[in-house]
Order: structure tokens, then C-alpha cells, then sequence
């Protein structure tokens, strides 16, 4: 009946888990953490635009 | 007369050479230093479009990178808008052709994320990527 319960319940289990486990060691990755993958696009949308990124490929050789 | 139908093939066949010469070496040529970094696999093509870097780079390399990928996305800016799209997904179409015009023995990234030494076959890219 009481749906607080259930939460309180797992809230303390952690918090015992967390108790017993000592401590917890982070670590930051000596790269630079870069990258989204999950590039929102449609392939319909890249086909669009192919051509004018070739073009821009081949007018600035220098950057690509 | 012999002479001279050797000398007009000869002429016409330096000017095709120069011709051909001029047109593959585009606009201008890549950076020595950004060519070594590429060739020597330091520095690699991400699926957004951006140069990344392949381990920890030297400072030079980390300015010659920022540089360029400040570069490509004024490039992509200006083309998106021009194509009615967003920086993103112009950075990404041109990751496309970008990661398939690899040379082999440089770095590129695949979908998953995980750098890639081009081989002679074709790139693992995008299924998205025409």
C-alpha cells in the first residue's frame, strides 16, 4: 500500500552496500572525453548534402 | 614535317601533363607537419567531421589540430546555412567522404567509436554514409 517502501528499502540496502565496499576510487581518463556518437541525422539528409561536401573538400584541400 | 608533328605531340602532351598535375593538387596542399601527423597515424578522421587525436598528442600536434578543426567547422557553418542544414549534419556528410578518401596506414574512427588503420579495402562507415 505504502509505495514508499520499496524505494526506502533499496536506499538502504546501497547505502549498507556502500558502507561495507570502503572506498571507491575515480579515476578521470587522461583523454579528453570527446565524442557523442549518437549523431542525429537522416540518411536522406546526408545523400542532400554529399555533393556540396565533396565540393568543400576539394576548395579547401588545406584543412581536410 | 615529321619534325614538327613531333614537336605540336610533344607540346600537347607537356600541356595535358600540366594540366593533370595542377588539377590534383587542388587549391592548396596540406600543412607538411599536419600530413606527418596524419601519415604517421598520430591524428585521425572522427565520424563528426573533426580531427582527433589517437593516444595523447604533442603540443604542437594539439595547436595543429585545433587549429584545422576550428577551420572545418567555419567551413561546415558556412555550408549549412547555405544548404539549409545544421552544422552537424554538414560535419558528418563530409566525416562520409572524408573517412572513405583515407590514405592507407591513417587513422580513422568507426561507427562504434574506436580508431581504425585504413587498409587497402574499403572503411568501416556509417550506414548512413552513401
Amino acid at each position: 500500500m505504502n509505495r514508499k517502501m520499496p524505494a526506502t528499502g533499496m536506499g538502504l540496502l546501497l547505502l549498507g552496500g556502500m558502507m561495507m565496499g570502503g572506498c571507491v576510487q575515480v579515476q578521470a581518463p587522461d583523454k579528453p572525453i570527446v565524442i557523442d556518437l549518437n549523431i542525429n541525422i537522416k540518411q536522406e539528409v546526408v545523400y542532400r548534402l554529399d555533393s556540396k561536401a565533396q565540393q568543400l573538400i576539394e576548395q579547401q584541400t588545406e584543412i581536410f | 614535317m615529321t619534325g614538327k608533328r613531333i614537336m605540336v605531340a610533344g607540346i600537347v602532351a607537356a600541356g595535358a601533363a600540366a594540366i593533370l598535375s595542377v588539377a590534383s593538387l587542388g587549391a592548396v596542399e596540406r600543412d607538411p607537419a599536419y600530413q606527418a601527423a596524419r601519415t604517421s597515424g598520430q591524428i585521425g578522421e572522427q565520424i563528426d567531421g573533426y580531427l582527433g587525436f589517437v593516444g595523447a598528442p604533442s603540443a604542437s600536434v594539439k595547436a595543429l589540430v585545433e587549429d584545422l578543426n576550428i577551420k572545418r567547422k567555419a567551413a561546415y557553418t558556412a555550408q549549412a546555412r547555405a544548404n539549409g542544414a545544421t552544422v552537424e549534419q554538414f560535419a558528418f556528410t563530409t566525416a562520409c567522404r572524408l573517412i572513405a578518401q583515407t590514405a592507407p596506414g591513417e587513422k580513422y574512427q568507426a561507427p562504434d567509436g574506436s580508431w581504425q588503420t585504413r587498409g587497402a579495402a574499403a572503411p568501416i562507415r556509417d550506414s548512413r554514409c552513401p
